[in-house]
């Protein structure tokens, strides 16, 4: 058997493929994603039984749906206390968060910053395509100053998180941008994250030239991709100012920290335990 | 803790009766007048070898314990006031996932910041219908130290059989009052667990009830690739938006509840007998009632109370057993009332708004006024 065709079949065994197809857009990004996120945990030859994807709502929040492991859809904004309560509770588990901007930053963004700061041992893969889809495109807490929405129809007011950064800045010890041109990279990213410890946060920029494209000049997903091909540059040592998403501006991807030792809550909290029975 | 009488507070009963249910998971957000619990659950839980975390809010708390349970863990958390409020919207996805959880709300003046060190009980019907939607939930309510602890048991085995959220009521009287307390030995503590999946997981359908209405619950990381949603689903946990899936799901989410209604009620009659007027209380009120019944009772009439102990599923059999005049003495502006005036036209209430309980003269005076 070739190696495509061998990766596709498991891949397929990491699929609920009964469920498909799927509900996202031709052209999405979230497959890309997802797709990179399922071959990064096939090479690392971990336990699919002991992997746990947990998302909260919108269109990134039904990856959790068609993943064949434990899989949890839970509520607007609460993936991450949802994991933080499956992780703490059988820390040996491989738990990971799978969600959208708007889910993770806006709605969920207190349950964000607080589980960064204590350093729960989660990976959070987190879809960024500027723009709340399910509801038909409205604008969010990544939408760029100046963007066309459904709710900004002069343009954006709004000022848009630099996630980067503010992962950084709340002590995650891996954190990492990438858009999906960059297929590999973020496959790569994904399979190092899954061997490492602590709060780890990846930035998946994607396309959604369904809602968010078409209103700002880039209708096809084809157009969305070339954007994201021309305008990234790699650059691990960004400034802040650098990591900001400027309207239709450069895409500093790549691996901004990548740290190891700090301990997570979970390790803290055996020695509370041991502190307790003594 | 070791068998024998402790001095307890409400709050810690209620931490040293979800222990000694099993509870060995607690993710919680202090709010008056439930932090002790809080407090007495990060002292011992690690002594157990369980475990306790503050989170952020009250939202992030009872997300972190519904994804505990489903490691296979009993958890609770505990609020109140504008805490309750803030985890409905999870109590919803708990009920419709069918999670094992219990949630305590010790209830104070509302509504919104109200009165925090005072009680209330202004969130009776809140209890169960808090969360949008149609479901059905079990809620219980204690009237001392003593029967909160006790009763903690039975609700951590009602959460676990009827895979169903429980909510626990207190009130800011009972969370903050001192009483005398005896624990029982370890043998004679019962307690439930959820039924687990006896078939293989590639044979075994996560949803699909049994004639109980009650699916087993797999735990997470055993191979079961569950896959639970908010959405309506079906029997394999998929999302299937249909009115027909909807039809089944959420009829059975009411019925399992409904058909067991009977095994989960609890009331105390006192004093009914032979009575000729009811009144109907609950949590610290009705210790107030039950000294004015026995006043009444002095002045030669035949007064009695229901207290509910179970509210939710309401025990409506009890209000229809008694052809009798009600009164409904509760700290709220109608609740329970309401609830009692569907099974009897003859009720009345006897409000306050919060912040005290009615003096046992206040309710001797309606109990007369209603004999006359």
């Amino acid at each position: 058997m070739n190696p495509m065709e061998e990766m596709r079949r498991e891949e397929e065994k990491l699929l609920r493929t009964d469920r498909l197809p799927h509900v996202w857009c031709p052209g999405c990004g979230i497959g890309i994603t997802l797709n990179a996120f399922l071959r990064a945990f096939i090479r690392s030859k971990m336990d699919p039984n002991k992997l746990v994807v947990v998302s909260g709502i919108g269109c990134t929040g039904r990856a959790a749906g068609y993943v064949n492991v434990d899989s949890f859809h839970t509520t607007h904004g609460r993936g991450i206390p949802f994991a933080v309560g499956i992780k703490f509770a059988r820390p040996d588990l491989n738990v990971v968060v799978f969600s959208g901007d708007g889910d993770l930053f806006a709605i969920g963004g207190n349950h964000f910053v607080n589980a960064a700061r204590r350093n729960h041992d989660l990976l959070i893969i987190a879809v960024n395509n500027f723009t709340y889809g399910m509801t038909g495109g409205q604008h969010g807490p990544t939408t760029p100053t100046g963007a066309y929405t459904t709710t900004t129809p002069y343009g954006n007011p709004d000022r848009p998180f630099n996630i980067p950064h503010l992962a950084i800045s709340l002590g995650a010890p891996y954190v990492a941008r990438w858009t999906t041109y960059h297929v590999n990279q973020l496959q790569n990213s994904i399979y190092h994250a899954l061997h490492k410890k602590g709060f780890r946060v990846i930035e998946v920029i994607s396309q959604c030239p369904t809602v968010y494209g078409r209103r700002n000049d880039m209708k096809t997903p084809l157009e969305m991709m070339h954007y994201f091909q021309k305008n990234s540059v790699r650059k691990d040592d960004a400034s802040f100012e650098e990591l900001e998403l400027k309207y239709n501006g450069k895409i500093v991807v790549g691996v901004f920290r990548d740290i190891q030792g700090i301990p997570t809550y979970e390790e803290r909290y055996e020695d509370i335990i041991r502190r307790a029975r003594k | 803790m070791k068998p024998g009488y402790y001095f307890w507070s409400g709050d810690i009963a209620a931490a040293e009766g979800a222990i000694a249910a099993g509870c060995r998971f607690y993710a919680g957000y202090p709010i008056t007048p439930s932090s002790e619990i809080a407090e007495r659950m990060a002292l011992r839980l690690p002594q157990e070898g369980g475990k306790f975390i503050e989170m952020e809010d009250e939202i992030g708390s009872i997300a972190a314990i519904i994804g505990a349970s489903w490691t296979g863990e009993k958890v609770m958390t505990a609020t109140a006031g504008p805490g309750i409020s803030l985890m409905n919207e999870n109590i919803g996805l708990a009920a419709m996932t069918e999670v094992p959880i219990v949630v305590v709300n010790a209830m104070r003046g509302a509504p919104s910041t109200g009165l925090p060190t005072l009680i209330g009980q202004g969130d009776l019907m809140q209890a169960k219908w808090g969360s949008h939607g149609s479901y059905e939930i079990i809620s219980l309510y204690p009237d001392s130290v003593q029967e909160t602890f006790d009763l903690m048991i039975d609700a951590f085995n009602y959460a676990e059989k009827y895979r169903v959220p429980v909510m626990f009521l207190i009130d800011a009287m009972l969370a903050h009052m001192y009483e005398k307390i005896y624990v029982p030995p370890e043998d004679e503590i019962v307690r439930i667990e959820r039924k687990r999946p006896t078939t293989p997981p590639e044979e075994t359908l996560i949803y699909k009830a049994d004639d109980d209405l009650i699916p087993p619950m797999p735990r997470i990381g055993e191979g079961y690739k569950i896959h639970a949603s908010g959405l309506t689903h079906n029997e394999k946990g998929y999302p299937e938006l249909t009115p027909q899936a909807q039809e089944k799901l959420v009829r059975r989410l009411n019925d399992k509840i409904r058909k067991h209604a009977e095994e989960i009620w609890k009331v105390e009659e006192y004093k009914t007998e032979d009575a000729d007027v009811i009144v109907v209380a609950m949590g610290s009120e009705s210790r107030s009632v039950r000294l004015a019944v026995d006043l009444a009772r002095r002045e030669g009439i035949k007064a009695g109370m229901l207290r509910l102990i179970t509210i939710w599923p309401f025990p409506y059999k009890f209000i229809e057993k008694y052809n009798v005049p009600y009164i409904v003495a509760e700290i709220n502006y109608g609740q329970i009332y309401h609830k009692v005036r569907e099974y009897t036209q003859d009720v009345e209430l006897l409000p306050k708004m919060g912040g005290e309980i009615h003096k046992p003269d206040e309710v001797l005076r309606a109990i007369r006024r209603m004999v006359q």
